[in-house]
């Protein structure tokens, strides 16, 4: 008698538990990108059908991310994994490859237009690619529709989900863009000039026409000399640049330097790469983005 | 000429941060690369400087992005290693250079470790190594006062420490000071090592403490000759190092320790003491 009523709640047990755990396995599209902005935009497509995890979260520094184990594996079990693409991701091919991801990769940038930056490495200027993207609204906009086709060909039956979301996210990129500009045409022409530590704002200034001046190379791996600084220091004082940012992934020590030195000066720190912890100023896209406007303004304006 | 040398010097206080840190460094560390190649521990060097990552990481994790805080980590861990291999050394059959490269790799394998656990992947290394080119008050005190500490400790530990290089059975029979000049001289090692971290930015930092020493070697006989080489070539390097950033837009960091490798170089070839041309030049063998 006993033994039989144990059976009957671990019987019991064991189907609930089936139930919960089949239930969340099957229900869910599996998705992970690259890194914390772009799993932001995921989620916001995705909504509750799509679990998405990232692979270089908050405050991560995706140029120098280096896969562990536990990644490949997420990768491995994923339907679709979502890149920016235009080089940004350098580790990627090789982690796709290993982790044996067999889902659809999406490159999230694909129909951006890509802006070329020109780094000096050993004195001879070299155009590469900016992956910066995302640092412009419009850009965003086909981001957001590249998530939703690539959700749609992972998960044909979210389909009607999935284009309810992005059309209604993508209103309030547009609505955003629109307060950008009006906030942006505010500030006066000759303070449209800023220095921050990686040239991660180029797709922002060209967008919202300010001058954006970077003491290093895209990569926040290389390390600066002495003339570079020396450029960057009478730069600022022959131009007048009103203000220097820092930025969420990068040392700050050169630019505190610098302001040192020129008495621009500091302006607060502006996300470009990665998005902050969930108690920071920028937890998700959107956020980030008024962050960063709501800061030059503020810091350009005065 | 003249005005190429000091203009940049005159027109920017990063320049002149930057060499007053780096000539705090080359009076500071020298020395102690002089004692260290004597004592056969060249390589010590190399192996402190990874060994000082888990303290830095721990440091890290505690206090965030502090260079007090992860300055004082590296410098404890750097000192745990250095410490233990010092010790077990005087009490087993192991020599020093097998117990040093047995704590110092556990010892950086645990930094990879603690740094990859808190799963953030901003470059831990980049940031516990200033930038030469950025150096605020708080490092320019750390180095300077380093530098200042290690000079004045050596000057007391100076007769043990050069017994100990060439007769330490002797130094063991003859007096007690054997063990605590050895300990204190590690303890010097390692904050010379941090102090040059902050400075140089790079693990290339252990150069400017061997390079110059090693140069030196091919100049002097005597041990306190061979430590003023050592600091006078530590200067230039330090001096033409920043020029050649400047002038060729090169980094820093590795600017200055090419320089110490070139000045190593050359006195390998024209040193007067065992250099390669004095040796190979028959002449006269008359000495002074």
């Amino acid at each position: 008698m006993k033994n039989r009523l144990a059976m009957q709640i671990g019987l019991a047990l064991l189907v609930l538990l089936g139930l919960a755990g089949g239930t969340q396995a099957a229900d869910k599209v599996k998705a992970v990108a690259s890194f914390s902005i772009l799993g932001d935009l995921v989620r916001q497509v995705g909504g509750d059908r799509v679990e998405a995890v990232t692979l270089v979260g908050p405050d991560g520094d995706a140029h120098v991310f280096s896969p562990t184990p536990a990644d490949a594996k997420m990768l491995a079990g994923a339907a679709v994994f979502f890149v920016n693409g235009l080089g940004f991701e350098g580790w990627m091919e090789r982690l796709e490859k290993s982790s044996g991801f067999k889902g659809k990769t999406v490159v999230a940038s694909t129909g951006v237009k890509p802006l070329t930056m020109s780094e000096e490495e050993g004195g001879e200027p070299e155009t590469i690619t900016d992956p910066h993207a995302w640092q412009d609204l419009d850009n965003v906009k086909l981001y957001v529709a590249n998530i939703r086709d690539g959700l749609i060909a992972a998960d044909p039956e979210g389909k009607s989900v999935y284009e309810a979301n992005a059309a209604k996210y993508l209103a309030a990129i547009a609505k955003e863009e629109e307060a950008v500009r009006e906030a942006l045409a505010a500030l006066p022409e000759a303070r449209r000039k800023i220095i921050t530590s990686h040239d991660a704002f180029g797709y922002f200034g060209a967008a919202y026409g300010l001058e954006i001046i970077a003491p290093e190379g895209v990569s926040t791996e290389s390390e600066a000399s002495a003339q570079d600084v020396a450029k960057i220091i009478r730069q600022i004082k022959a131009e007048k640049i009103p203000a220097v940012f820092l930025e969420n992934v990068t040392d700050h020590r050169l630019l505190d330097q610098i302001a040192r030195e020129t008495g621009a000066k500091i302006g607060g720190t502006l996300y470009s790469d990665a998005l902050s912890g969930p108690g920071g100023p920028a937890p998700t896209y959107l956020d980030m983005f008024r962050h960063n406007v709501g800061t030059l303004t503020v810091a350009l304006s005065s | 000429m003249i005005d190429a040398v000091i203009s940049p010097f005159i027109e920017f206080s990063f320049m002149r941060r930057a060499l007053v840190g780096c000539l705090a460094l080359s009076l500071g560390a020298p020395p102690i690369g002089v004692f260290l190649m004597l004592r056969r521990m060249s390589l010590m060097g190399d192996a402190m400087s990874h060994a000082i990552l888990p303290g830095a990481a721990i440091g890290y994790l505690l206090a965030g992005l502090s260079l007090f805080a992860m300055s004082l980590g590296g410098f404890a861990a750097g000192l745990a290693v250095a410490l233990a291999a010092g010790l077990v050394a005087r009490s087993t059959v192991l020599r020093e250079d097998a117990s040093l490269a047995g704590f110092y790799l556990v010892s950086l394998a645990l930094g990879v470790l603690i740094v990859s656990v808190r799963g953030s992947n901003i470059d831990l290394l980049h940031v516990l190594f200033g930038t030469v080119l950025a150096l605020d008050d708080a490092a320019l005190v750390l180095v300077a006062g380093i530098a200042t500490l290690s000079l004045a400790v050596l000057a007391v530990i100076y007769r043990p420490l050069v017994l100990e290089c060439f007769d330490p059975q002797f130094l063991r029979s003859a007096s007690s000071l054997s063990s605590p000049t050895h300990l204190t001289f590690l303890v010097l090692v390692v904050l010379n090592l941090v102090a040059g971290f902050q400075a140089l930015g790079t693990l290339m930092a252990v150069g400017i403490m061997l390079l110059p020493a090693i140069a030196a070697r091919f100049w002097a006989e005597d041990i306190s000759a061979m430590v003023l080489v050592a600091v006078l070539i530590a200067f230039a390097a330090s001096l033409s190092g920043l020029l050649l950033s400047y002038y060729a837009n090169v980094p820093t960091g590795p600017a200055i320790i090419l320089l110490c490798g070139v000045f190593y170089l050359l006195s390998m070839l024209l040193g007067m003491r065992g250099g390669l041309i004095y040796r190979l030049v028959p002449r006269k063998h008359l000495e002074a």
